[in-house]
């Protein structure tokens, strides 16, 4: 999308971000069966829940590594 | 009075109340009455976002999709989270710059970015076409979930009536702090609410979530997993990306923007959001759990599985607290939406017309337009039509359209000339308009094209329209301040 304004550094671990949505989507096609049920959830279910929960965290991670940059 | 009755009634008056009492302390300029005089903290920014995003389509329709189709609800999960993704980065460049222009509406983004009032009155006009629909789906949704939660004791029409009633009571009186202090108290019901029903009815019902999934799928084989053509991977994957394309293009989620404090807001958010989606699993949960208890609702109907369900499974004080708790869902979009329909129209509309009107009969005019909007949902939402879901699409295609000029406005300077943008959102609203009524999808528009192709969602042939016109009026109007930006490094 876009990068923050004010002075451009490299923040390259702001690429992390980008991969939800290739992982979730790309995903798709392939996680789309029932077995192996994964806590319960049929797999594709648990595949999209996987990436929803990995988004929190991979989201985490980017606005940490931003946080120790001034 | 029937127990049901009793507990719904005490929601209702509790979330008027509060509705009304947010507004103690505070002076009701625009800026207060729209925004909050731009002053939420995280958390206040955090319920109002959540508030408006888990709505009655949520609730109904996201427990409505997994009983009537099954796997392709799951889309409902995903886009959310890759909207979030983009949130990080977007929102705080949507929100400096608004802040330092002391923008109202979203439309005013648009007014300053291209510096053109004939944008924002397209940009307006756009808003309020989606922001209507969108209004009734939550009236209609409040009607559903009031009767059926009171046991057919109160008609939809009466609860229709009586909620714009009070919608439009707590909205002129507070504004947007109304939405914000109910939206804390539904946030904590819904949360409790769905857990608690997500969790139960698979283990009252089946002995467990696993034992669930694999009896729905014993008894509708292949109803877990995407089809091979119609909603197939390339439906879900297409609904997804247009889907987050829209999201953020909501007016009332744009200008919820405007309301934060600070930019980090929206950083805290980013990472909270995704994991408070899974809110919607649990929604699912109930759906699958109705299949084989509450079998047979058919096309619209499949919007009350949810309810059903629960009434055959709880008894009547429960169920008054879930009803309460989807009249909540049904009341706070209701009022972010009613402020920023009546917002636009004052702001971008009126003013427009009316240049030398001063910012207090611009207030005055936007609240005096919120019992106006308000009716006319109420009385398009009595006279009945599409199914939940339906009217959401629509209105979400027509809020996309905005997408490709928002984002090619981001730099310091649009990179494409106000007539480009104008000429773009106005071929992909009007696609929009034809696709809707003609019903059309991309197998029907091309019955040759492979089967993929022909799954792709047909809201993309609009988006692609816009952006081919979008870009056929940039080449011959390129503005100054881009061939500037094309010499600077």
């Amino acid at each position: 999308m876009t990068s923050d304004a004010g002075p451009r550094r490299a923040r390259p671990y702001r690429a992390l971000a980008a991969l939800p949505t290739i992982g979730l989507l790309a995903g798709i096609p392939f996680a789309n069966r029932t077995e192996p049920y994964v806590f319960g959830l049929p797999f594709l279910l648990f595949w999209i829940v996987a990436w929803v929960v990995a988004t929190s965290v991979i989201m985490g991670i980017v606005w940490t590594l931003d946080r120790r940059r001034p | 009075m029937s127990p049901a009755l009793i507990v719904l009634a005490a929601f209702f008056v509790v979330a008027v109340g509060l509705g009304l009492a947010a507004r103690r302390g505070h002076d009701m300029n625009l800026e207060q009455w729209t925004l909050g005089g731009r002053g939420f903290g995280a958390i206040l920014v955090f319920v109002l976002m959540a508030g408006e995003i888990y709505t009655t389509f949520t609730f109904l329709g996201g427990s409505g999709w997994a009983y009537g189709k099954g796997a392709p609800a799951f889309y409902i999960l995903c886009y959310g989270a890759i909207a979030y993704s983009f949130s990080y980065f977007l929102l705080p460049v949507i929100w400096r710059y608004a802040q330092a222009r002391r923008l109202v509406s979203q439309a005013d983004f648009f007014v300053a970015k291209y510096d053109s009032r004939a944008l924002g009155i397209l940009v307006s006009l756009v808003g309020v076409a989606a922001l209507v629909p969108y209004l009734v789906l939550q009236l209609k949704g409040l009607g559903i979930i009031v009767s059926e939660a009171s046991y057919g004791a109160i008609a939809p029409a009466t609860a229709i009536w009586t909620g714009t009633v009070a919608l439009v009571g707590y909205v002129v009186v507070s504004g947007v702090r109304g939405s914000a202090w109910t939206a804390a108290l539904k946030d904590v019901m819904i949360l409790a609410v769905v857990l608690v029903i997500g969790i139960y009815l698979p283990i009252h019902y089946y002995g467990g979530f696993g034992e669930m999934f694999r009896a729905v799928e014993r008894a509708k084989p292949g109803f877990l997993t995407l089809p091979a053509s119609g909603m197939s991977p390339v439906w879900v994957i297409s609904t997804v990306l247009l889907t987050a394309c829209g999201f953020y293009m909501w007016p009332q989620y744009f200008a919820s923007v405007y309301t934060a404090r600070t930019d980090d807001v929206f950083r805290k958010n980013a990472v909270l959001l995704p994991l408070y989606q899974l809110v919607i699993l649990f929604v699912f949960f109930a759906g699958f759990a109705a299949i084989l208890v509450v079998p047979g609702l058919q096309g619209a109907d499949a919007d009350l599985s949810l309810l059903r369900v629960s009434k055959q499974a709880f008894g009547v004080w429960p169920v008054g607290i879930i009803g309460g708790a989807g009249l909540l869902t049904a009341l706070v979009p209701g009022s972010m939406i009613l402020i920023t329909a009546a917002t636009i129209i004052a702001q971008n509309l009126y003013r427009a017309a009316v240049p030398a009107a001063t910012d207090r009969t611009v207030a005055r005019v936007a609240r005096g337009l919120v019992p106006v909007v308000a009716a006319v949902a109420a009385v398009l939402a009595l006279r009945g039509g599409e199914t939940v879901v339906a009217l959401l699409l629509m209105g979400y295609n027509f809020v996309t359209q905005l997408f490709p000029a928002l984002v090619l406005s981001l730099g310091a300077r649009p990179v494409v000339s106000a007539s480009a943008a104008f000429a773009g959102i106005t071929a992909g609203e009007v696609t929009v308009a034809m696709l809707t009524a003609s019903g059309a999808s991309i197998g029907t528009l091309m019955p040759a094209a492979p089967q993929f192709f022909k799954d792709l969602n047909v809201g993309i042939v609009a988006l692609l329209v816009n952006v081919v016109v979008l870009s056929a009026v940039a080449l011959v109007t390129r503005p100054r301040a881009a061939r500037e930006l094309a010499a600077a490094p």
